[in-house]
């Protein structure tokens, strides 16, 4: 018995940062509508500040001023991100700013272990709080008892600040109604850098007094912002209180998962997430509206199919592309089958994000279909490769397929939660269910047959499919149907009066995606000849919504011009320096701010200008 | 209106009752409207005009009520049903596909009204061409086709609108504030389109205005909501001289103040 009220108050204690991270998170999210994939970064920078100051400044006030002068301090590099990034995208096309925040968490991750090394540090215990108290038979760690004293009052000063202060008002008024906020004379630009650096504040010291608990290492940022926006979500967005409860949930399903439920101790906040947004769409105490968002990918600029001379370049590029293993060695030929794959993944994923408007945190869960739809189909069912690359996409058809009709009620960032919470289900499946998928070790032995044996082989094979469903995809995109899927996205209770239905042209953009994704999936595991968890992780979740944002989420050539350059830069970078992260990320960085409407973006607006001054008289493009 | 008079109205709604919190939006409120007539739903903002709109064309599933079209049970069927049945409508906030020139804007609903826009393939700014040309030409717009949704005016967003709705060949058209916003030579002009092409096609229509020159010119029959009830219905020169309309909406001449104030915008 009292070891589970032991194991109680420690979750109780972990709740404690995490409603700091979520209630950040949420706030900013809130006010600016930014998804700040870099939370988990401050957080992990707060936590090093916090080491080095602490380590430095002495005494009983050096700890604590070590610690909070290391949150205002990160809250200071918050805001100044703030100014010098997202203040110049805040116009861009939704989740654009997301491309942003993770090239911040890019470079955060390597100038961390640059600075501090990548061995874990063991910080100072908080003086006064170093031992542990005997309760209920049980020593708790003073320290936890702090954390859990230390989570209601964040909440009350939280309150008092929204409730009580002039800054906290319009905080709220902002939450609500961005006009009513500027009618009542906000300085937008400032409140938004202030509540940027008030969310950094929070997740700061979140991760600077996780300092008694646990290690420093380079590996807090991905493992505190997935747990963050699980709690932002099942509490409802922009909602405190929520935040508070979700956390409260969401670490105490840490500390006894594993302990009552072991086979699925790593997805159970997912299940349990996606239990709530089945019961209240919008979180448990979040709001329809404030998940409402104006049209996502809606391109002023009416999109066109390539005319004669964009076929025929195109051709060509394919022609070159084919032409590579004729002047290259295995190395570049492998490297640009990998590309290609991803590009099929891109484009699958444009589908959904660009055409049909849904946003998607977890389209690793198609890719990873593709992926074991293989191995099943090469060790389970015996077939050979021509059979498996026709299977394994039926796989992902079903399971997004499935994932859709389960998902029909949400929208949004709660739809693109529960996307992410799907693929964290399957990778627990992949990772836990041992018998048939091999967990951890995978499934070895999947090489491709006959001539896609060799490299230069396998890269046509790739090549082809990556010309078919681009094809497939173009001609959907531009076909009747193409314009029922943007109708619905644009404006759904238009496309509804017409006889659009929205819900099925979402589900449809799932089936087709999911198909996409599968295909990209199982060439992966050929082109590896194994298939491993990893397909299902985050990473290419992330991979995969950079690709297209990078490329330009309003355009049709952005997902392959996003994929390649991305893909190819990446894998480069890798060979060239250890790191990698750091110069990705401010290659990131720098394209975000040149090119805020992305790569395609910025070739699309030049061309409209130079055909307009070439047309004085004539304002408009054709 | 030669039609045997025994056969059901194009549109009968009975009962109908909508309730937002303890607001009674829409309240047992019961009409008709025949093929070919031309009905104006008028009442103050908030009355709950819109909402009556979005439970006839299925947007809303009242609380009580059936929505008839032709006889055929319709309520709660939701729009893309009542579409399929013949429901065409507008929006109070304009609303069209931004991403879409204005042509492409009318093709996609003459896709669908045709059955084509679940088809994967063949080139969907091909579709019925001509057709959509033709509604643009009629709502006045034929001279701004190719130009992108997102960057027209109001007064044409609403026109584009009309086209959309129209596209469907409709039997009942509604029409919520079709001419809000828009400068008052465009506003009559609108208005005698719409009217024109029903009266044409015998489409039968249900707007809202709030300009009561047009309700008093174009209406065959008026609808007065208040605070979700229907207070009075009849020929405009009746409802005009009703007693209890004028005192209870009509009285201290609110409605034709307003007339003025929207003129002015
Ligand atoms: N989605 C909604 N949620 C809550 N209340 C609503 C909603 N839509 C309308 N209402 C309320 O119903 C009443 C009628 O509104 P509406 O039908 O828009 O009136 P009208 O179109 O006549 O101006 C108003 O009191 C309005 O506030
Ligand atoms: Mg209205």
């Amino acid at each position: 018995m009292s070891f589970w009220i032991a194991q109680f108050l420690t979750g109780l204690a972990s709740a404690a940062s995490l409603f700091l991270v979520a209630s950040g998170l949420s706030i900013i999210f809130g006010v600016t509508r930014v998804v700040n994939f870099a939370h988990g970064a401050f957080y992990m920078v707060g936590a090093y500040v916090a080491w080095s100051l602490t380590e430095r400044l002495s005494g009983a006030f050096g700890w604590w001023g070590g610690v909070l002068l290391a949150a205002a301090a990160v809250a200071a590099l918050g805001a100044l991100a703030e100014i010098l990034v997202l203040r110049r995208i805040y116009q861009a096309p939704e989740l654009f700013q997301l491309l942003a925040t993770f090239g911040l968490t890019l470079v955060a991750a390597d100038l961390v272990v640059m600075l501090w090394g990548p061995d874990e540090l063991v910080g100072r215990r908080a003086p006064g709080f170093t031992g542990s108290i005997a309760l209920f038979d049980q020593m708790i760690p003073a320290w936890d008892l702090f954390l859990i004293a230390l989570g209601p009052v964040a909440l009350g000063l939280l309150w008092l600040l929204f409730n009580r202060t002039r800054f906290g008002v319009l905080v709220r008024a902002a939450t609500q109604d961005r006009e009513m906020a500027a009618a009542l004379g906000v300085n937008e630009k400032w409140l938004f850098t202030g509540v940027f650096a008030l969310g950094v504040f929070l997740a700061a010291l979140a991760g600077a007094l996780q300092l008694p608990r646990e290690s420093v290492n380079h590996h807090m940022d991905l493992r505190i912002i997935v747990d963050a926006f699980v709690v932002v979500v099942i509490g409802g967005l922009g909602s405190i209180t929520g935040a508070f409860v979700a956390a409260l949930l969401v670490a105490q399903l840490n500390a006894f998962g594993i302990l009552l439920f072991p086979k699925i101790s790593l997805v159970i906040i997912f299940l349990v997430m996606a239990a709530v947004l089945a019961v209240r769409p919008w979180g448990l105490l979040g709001r329809p509206d404030v998940a409402q968002r104006p049209p996502a990918a809606t391109s002023a600029r009416p999109w066109r199919p390539l005319g004669g001379a964009g076929r025929l370049a195109m051709a060509a590029l394919v022609l070159a592309a084919a032409a590579l293993p004729f002047v290259s060695g295995d190395y570049l030929v492998i490297a640009a089958t990998e590309t290609l794959i991803f590009a099929i993944l891109a484009v699958s994923l444009h589908v959904l994000l660009s055409v049909a408007g849904v946003a998607s945190f977890g389209h690793a869960a198609f890719f990873g279909l593709g992926a074991y739809g293989v191995a099943l189909a090469v060790k389970g069912l015996g077939l050979g490769m021509g059979a498996a690359l026709a299977l394994a996409p039926l796989v992902g058809l079903v399971g997004a397929g499935l994932f859709a009709l389960a998902a029909a009620r949400l929208s949004g960032v709660y739809l693109a939660m529960l996307t992410l919470a799907f693929a964290q289900i399957l990778w627990s499946i992949a990772f836990q269910w041992v018998e048939v998928t091999g967990g951890d070790n995978g499934v070895l032995g999947l090489w491709p047959a006959g001539f896609a044996a060799q490299p230069a082989g396998f890269y046509w094979l790739t090549l082809g499919l990556a010309v078919l469903v681009i094809g497939v995809s173009r001609v959907i995109m531009f076909s009747p149907f193409g314009y029922g899927l943007r109708g619905a996205r644009d404006e759904a209770r238009r496309a509804a009066s017409i006889g659009v239905s929205p819900g099925l042209m979402r589900w449809c953009a799932f089936a087709i995606a999911g198909t996409g994704a599968a295909v990209a999936g199982a060439l992966f595991a050929f082109l590896k000849g194994s298939v491993f968890p990893d397909t299902l992780a985050i990473p290419v979740s992330v991979d995969s919504l950079v690709m297209v944002l990078l490329g330009g989420v309003q355009t049709t050539l952005g997902p392959l011009a996003g994929a390649v350059a991305y893909k190819a830069l990446s894998i480069w970078l890798l060979s060239q320096t250890q790191w990698s992260k750091l110069a990705l990320g401010l290659v990131i960085l720098a394209v975000v701010l040149a090119f805020p409407r992305g790569l395609v973006g910025v070739v699309n607006q030049w061309r409209d200008r130079w055909l307009t001054q070439r047309r004085p008289g004539h304002g408009e493009p054709p | 209106m030669t039609a045997a008079m025994n056969a059901p109205p194009l549109l009968a709604a009975t009962g109908l009752a909508k309730a937002w919190g303890g607001v009674r939006a829409v309240d047992d409120v019961s009409f008709s409207v025949a093929a070919g007539e031309i009905v104006a739903l008028i009442g103050p903002n908030g009355a709950g005009k819109s909402t009556c709109f979005n439970l006839i064309n299925g947007q809303l599933r009242p609380d009580a009520g059936r929505v008839l079209l032709s006889g055929r049970d319709i309520t709660g069927a939701g729009p893309a049903r009542a579409f399929r049945a013949g429901v065409g409508r507008t929006f109070q906030i304009a609303a069209t596909f931004a991403s879409m020139t204005v042509r492409e804007n009318v093709q996609t609903a003459l896709a669908a009204a045709r059955g084509q826009i679940m088809r994967p393939w063949g080139a969907g700014r091909n579709i019925a061409r001509d057709d959509a040309m033709r509604l643009l030409a009629l709502a006045g717009m034929a001279g701004m086709t190719e130009r992108p949704a997102a960057g027209l005016a109001y007064g044409d967003v609403k026109r584009l609108e009309l086209a959309i709705a129209l596209a469907g060949a409709p039997r009942l058209l509604l029409m919520d504030e079709p001419t809000a916003g828009m400068a008052p030579a465009d506003r009559a002009a609108l208005m005698r389109i719409a009217v024109a092409v029903a009266r044409a096609q015998n489409i039968g229509v249900l707007f809202t205005e709030h300009d009561m020159d047009a309700v008093f010119a174009h209406a065959d029959r008026i609808l007065v909501l208040d605070r979700g009830r229907l207070i009075a219905s009849g020929a405009p020169a009746e409802v005009r001289d009703s007693p209890a309309v004028r005192a209870a909406y009509l009285g201290d001449g609110v409605l034709f103040a307003a007339t003025a104030d929207d003129r002015r915008q």
